[in-house]
């Protein structure tokens, strides 16, 4: 288990209710946390429709979560 | 009207509607003899609907890194002197300054294209979000999906 950060923006931040949660993550991988995280709150969001950052830099969804670190979930921008 | 620092990055965030003037000023080059700009305004419709108005909100750490990117690669990509872009956060009114892209070049058609480059970039790639506020009272994130490739 590790205790990290999650970030939400946007539709997920509304979905979730908050714009960050601390989470114990058993997750194997960040595609793992996210399904886990899109159960428990009811994001629509599917993992192929998003992008995931670590501590402020795009990550790779089969990176695993480290403990402490802060995880962004990245839903299509849509700025401009 | 906030005066954004132009000196610090090229990439930059405001909360508040900025001077365009101090920025263009900062791109004047005695080697440049073209500038391109581009500025994004809020739209009182979208996809048929009546917009009364808009909220962008960002992953400001990201954003501003990925922003800087996007001009580096203009930078590398374009016979180009130099870039800037300034990008709203916040509540917006119709006729809002949303984006402003500005770039310095010796000639219009590099000046141009990078200006392209940066607020297409800009578009697909930096992490904010829009919200808009419609006329039958509905409010939603716009998560627009990407083109089909090929």
């Amino acid at each position: 288990m590790s205790r990290l950060t999650v970030l939400y923006f946007a539709s997920l931040r509304d979905a979730a209710g908050t714009d960050s949660e601390s989470v114990e993550a058993d997750a194997h991988d960040l595609r793992a946390l996210y399904e886990a995280l899109r159960a428990r709150h009811g994001f629509v969001l599917p993992v192929e429709r998003l992008r995931v950052a670590v501590d402020g830099e795009f990550a790779r969804w089969d990176e695993a979560p480290r403990a402490g670190s802060e995880v962004a979930f990245i839903p299509p921008v849509s700025g401009g | 009207m906030t005066q954004l620092d132009v000196q610090a990055t090229r990439f930059a965030l405001s909360e508040t509607g900025f001077e365009i003037a101090p920025l263009r000023a900062a791109l004047l080059s005695a080697r440049a003899g073209a500038y391109a700009s581009f500025e994004g305004w809020v739209r009182d419709h979208h996809a048929g609907r009546a917009v009364l108005g808009l909220h962008y909100q960002s992953y400001a750490q990201l954003a501003l890194s990925e922003g800087e990117k996007v001009l580096a690669e203009a930078l590398e990509r374009f016979a180009i002197v130099d870039a800037r872009c300034v990008h709203r956060v916040g509540e917006l009114a119709i006729g809002e300054l949303a984006v402003w892209v500005g770039v310095s070049a010796a000639h219009r058609d590099a000046a141009f294209a990078a200006c392209r480059y940066i607020i297409d970039e800009t578009k697909a790639r930096v992490p904010i979000w829009k919200r808009e506020r419609y006329a039958d009272g509905a409010a939603d994130w716009l998560h627009p999906s990407p083109p089909p490739v090929g």
